[in-house]
């Protein structure tokens, strides 16, 4: 489904038009393709505070084949390259004061950033400090980070991760997660890292090689994109949808040589039957991806229990049932397995006319908090996504202005596609992203709604 | 003389696909042979992984084929995700013709020959070959062997308006030229099948095929296509009052009680299974659903010998019993294909008629009754319909899921008939 607007803009003609009027320009953003560089250009890595981490971001970029440039001097004199990314590593603020710091820094580096570029933000956890003015120097970084990222132009984004003390091997993978065209439509992002035993010597190209992974409601969408980066990244996909939407389910699963597993989820057997395919076919699991959701709009007021009750169902207690059975099945989920769970932003913001819809994914929220200290217990991790206004056959059913209004109310100025949730979705079930665990990461190119 | 049966290793049935059945001329009318035949094959890969894979051989058969389809099954795996290097052939036996592509494929995978195969079948009735009539035949043969104009406007005068009319294949017997219906009427009344036991048996055979869809038992064995997720046929909320309120169709006179409801209908649809060795299985961490324990065809003379066109089973299945040491009452399932509820009354009524039995099978005893809670448990075709070379996948991977699901070394009896007066029949063992 094409952007004709951003594609307009974006035109030699529409360019002149959007410019003169002060339209929305959003821009053709970077996406990841296999092969292709960490970056489009060079980084820049600046400190405010301490910054124990800068030594370790500037081992990894150049390990990436990114070149590190130094910062902007106060006098505007640079290395002559203009940056792809800015990276500010704020770990050791103890006030308000040390926050200068960042300014001085980010004010020339950001005036320089290319399209697509990056900005990432590096701290300790507000939570983790009994000061008051180093937990305020710290959360003052959040709001820092979120209105860089409105403020950004031509696709470039800007997210905040904090590093807590001892969780430094985590770094890496939501380090190269940010900077790459894989996280294209995640903006204005706060991602709290935890220790966790990080597996050494990742293959960037196929980091899910050798993994089993299951994608419920596979057969389109959004589930589709996820079952084709999975795949591409290496990973054997279970493909699972309710079984009249088998044949185009026996499409995707073919077409990314994973296989296909006809199963309503709701079905009370279900988490019996996908635990005994699973053992049968491949004793054991790696990844799970709950992505089967279905809408039932209605006001409050009007919604019948069917209405209610359905959507229940599939978006919450089939992730709920099935995700206890495979914990409770022995030895099925392997030890770092990865669990992640399609969220939404009307779980976050709350929709018009989506009560059931809206309750069911904030309660994926609080039940991918609740699970997360298990699942760190045996390697594991759980996390929810959240995708916002993403481009999908459903959406292109939207009215005109309903759709127009919905994908360009974010910082991005443009819907998502399903592969930027995807790509977010193979991210978190990375065996390197063991330190992301309980986090909620939005897929809504920073979408004003619920932030 | 009896055959003795050799041991050794028999082939596996890992599991199977198909597509819903429809009615003629509904959903699947503009799909032919080989579009079903090829969307079967790529469900069977989806749910197995296959994709690329090259299996020992692929076979499979249609019973109304177009002369374009004389290599129907290696065109549809070429068109298919398998490996371009699968070998494949085409099969036919009327009815019986998926049930022994099973065989034939299992025979190769016991023997050595092979270590996986797909078996199969496809018909459609709706995009069926249409023939040119044969004087027109004639006409057009000679128009094209003509050299000069002269001749060929010679030819060409010989035709006349009534030889455009195209010959419709028709579901009858070229040696008789009786419906098929019309035959299995003829046994019905040699064999005093009333109507009420007819419709009872259809009744239950909607029942049982709609409570295994409603519990999900298919989602393994299905894969829907052209937008149909299940058969076309099947009436859940079939009963005798409404099988009641249907005119005979097959047979004449007050004592006709073949029905619309109690036959099979015309329909189109295709099925595969995959076999293979139980170490190809491993391998590949694939399931062992059931083996192929044996199998046993039978033709009888109904031209001249006074036997019922469809009673081939009958005969098949003693000979398959003796052979394994077992009796008619050894099985924990019987998959007695449907392709008229009154075929299966009087195949069973003959295996308990002492005169049949000692007359006909030269059996000392009757073969007894079968317990008729295990007959057709998920349904038969009277139900999901009867595309000819379909049926027999359609049984034989259901028979193999169902027993796994009972649990190992549990037995199974499939027989099919088959038109020409044969019949194809097998024991599946879990
Ligand atoms: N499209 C968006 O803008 C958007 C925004 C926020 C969240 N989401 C969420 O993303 C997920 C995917 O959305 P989509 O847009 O791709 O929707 P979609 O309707 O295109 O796909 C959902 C799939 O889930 C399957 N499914 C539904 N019920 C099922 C059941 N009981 N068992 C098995 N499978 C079942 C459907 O058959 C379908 O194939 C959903 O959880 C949705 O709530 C989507």
């Amino acid at each position: 489904m094409s952007d004709w607007y951003r594609d307009f803009a974006n035109s030699g003609v529409g360019t002149t038009i959007t410019r003169q009027f002060g339209l929305p320009r959003p821009a053709v953003l970077r996406r990841y393709e296999p092969g292709e560089p960490l970056l489009p250009g060079p980084a820049v890595i600046g400190t405010a505070g301490g910054g124990r981490l800068r030594d370790a971001l500037t081992r990894l970029l150049r390990d990436a084949g990114v070149p590190v440039l130094s910062p902007v001097a106060a006098d505007g004199s640079d290395d002559g390259e203009r940056p792809a990314a800015v990276l500010l590593d704020a770990t050791g603020v103890t006030g308000p004061g040390q926050l200068a710091a960042a300014h001085d820094f980010l004010a020339p580096a950001v005036k320089r950033l290319r399209a697509s570029g990056r900005v990432l933000i590096l701290a300790d956890p507000p939570s983790a400090t009994d000061s008051p003015a180093t937990a305020a120097a710290r959360q003052a970084l959040d709001g820092l980070v979120r209105s860089i990222g409105k403020e950004l132009l031509n696709g470039s984004t800007a997210n905040l991760v904090y590093v807590p003390d001892g969780a430094e091997a985590s770094l890496a993978s939501p380090v190269r997660f940010f900077l790459s065209g894989r996280s294209a439509y995640v903006d204005g992002q706060v991602l709290t890292l935890s220790a966790a035993d990080v597996p050494a010597g990742e293959d960037d190209e196929t980091p899910l090689a050798g993994r089993v992974a299951v994608v419920t409601g596979a057969a389109r969408g959004i589930g589709a994109a996820i079952a084709r980066v999975m795949a591409r990244d290496g990973a054997h996909v279970v493909a699972v949808d309710v079984p009249a939407a088998g044949e185009s389910l026996a499409a995707v699963a073919n077409e990314i040589g994973g296989t296909a597993f006809q199963l309503d989820i709701t079905a009370a057997d279900a988490p019996a039957r996908l635990v005994a395919h699973l053992r049968e076919r491949h004793g054991g699991v790696d990844v799970v991806v709950h992505n089967a959701g279905i809408t039932r709009d209605k006001l409050l007021v009007n919604m019948d229990a069917a209405r209610w009750n359905s959507v229940m169902a599939v978006n919450l207690q089939a992730q709920l049932d099935i995700t206890e059975a495979l914990l409770a099945a022995d030895g099925l989920l392997r030890p770092d397995a990865r669990v992640v769970c399609v969220s939404s932003q009307s779980g976050i913001a709350g929709n018009r006319g989506q009560t059931n819809y809206a309750a069911s994914k904030a309660g994926i929220i609080g039940m991918v908090r609740a699970w997360a200290p298990a699942f760190a217990g045996r390697g594991a991790t759980i996390n929810a996504v959240a995708p916002g206004f993403i481009v999908t056959e459903m959406t292109a059913r939207m009215p005109f202005g309903t759709r127009e209004v919905g994908s360009r109310i974010n910082s991005l100025q443009q819907g998502g596609l399903p592969v930027d949730v995807a790509e977010t979705i193979a991210w978190l079930s990375q065996p390197g992203s063991a330190g992301v665990n309980g986090q909620v990461v939005r897929v809504c190119g920073q979408s004003m709604l619920g932030a | 003389m009896a055959t003795t049966p050799t041991p050794g290793r028999r082939a596996a049935i890992v599991g199977g696909n198909r597509i819903p059945f429809a009615r003629s001329n509904s959903a699947y009318a503009q799909a032919s042979n080989q579009d079903m035949l090829t969307a079967t094959i790529d469900g069977l890969v989806a749910r197995f992984g296959l994709q690329g894979e090259q299996v020992g051989e692929v076979v499979a058969g249609a019973v109304l084929k177009h002369a374009r389809d004389f290599n129907l099954t290696r065109e549809a795996v070429l068109g298919s995700r398998l490996s371009a290097a699968t070998p494949a052939y085409d099969v036919q036996q009327a009815c019986g013709t998926g049930l022994e592509a099973a065989v034939l494929v299992a025979n190769k995978i016991a023997l050595g020959q092979i270590e996986s195969g797909i078996a199969g079948g496809t018909d459609t009735t709706s995009d069926a070959p249409l023939a040119v009539n044969e004087d027109l035949r004639r006409v057009l043969i000679q128009l094209n062997s003509a050299k000069t104009l002269g001749d060929r406007l010679k030819a060409l005068r010989g035709l006349r308006p009534g030889q455009l009319a195209p010959e419709i294949p028709r579901n009858a017997e070229p040696r008789t030229g009786l419906a098929m219906g019309d035959h299995a009427a003829i046994t019905a009344e040699e064999w005093e099948i009333g109507r009420e036991e007819q419709d009872e048996l259809t009744v239950r055979s909607h029942h049982n095929l709609a409570a295994a869809y409603d519990r999900g038992f298919f989602d393994d064995l299905v894969t829907p296509y052209l937008g149909l997720s299940r058969d076309s046929n099947l009436r859940p909320d079939s009963s005798m009052e409404k099988l009641a309120k249907l005119r005979p169709v097959f047979g004449t006179g007050p004592g006709a009680t073949m029905t619309a409801g109690n036959s099979t209908p015309l329909t189109d649809g295709a099925s595969a299974v995959l076999l293979a060795s139980d170490e190809w299985a491993a391998e590949r961490g694939l399931p062992v659903l059931a083996h192929l324990v044996d199998a046993q065809t039978a033709a009888v003379d109904y031209v001249h010998g006074g036997e019922g066109l469809l009673m081939a089973p009958a005969y098949a299945v003693p000979v398959m019993l003796a052979r394994q040491g077992l009796t008619l009452q050894d099985f924990d399932f019987y998959e007695i294909h449907e392709a008229f509820a009154s075929t299966v009354l009087a195949t069973m009524k003959a295996w308990e008629d002492p005169r049949f039995c000692k007359e006909r099978l030269g059996l000392d005893a009757p073969l007894g009754r079968i317990d008729r809670s295990k007959l057709n448990v998920n349904g038969s075709s009277l139900a999901a319909g009867h595309p000819f070379a379909a049926t027999g996948g359609r049984i034989v991977a259901m028979l193999a899921k169902m027993l796994h699901e009972a649990g190992p070394g549990k037995r199974g009896l499939i027989s099919i008939c088959a038109a020409g007066g044969q019949g194809v029949v097998a024991i599946l063992e879990s």
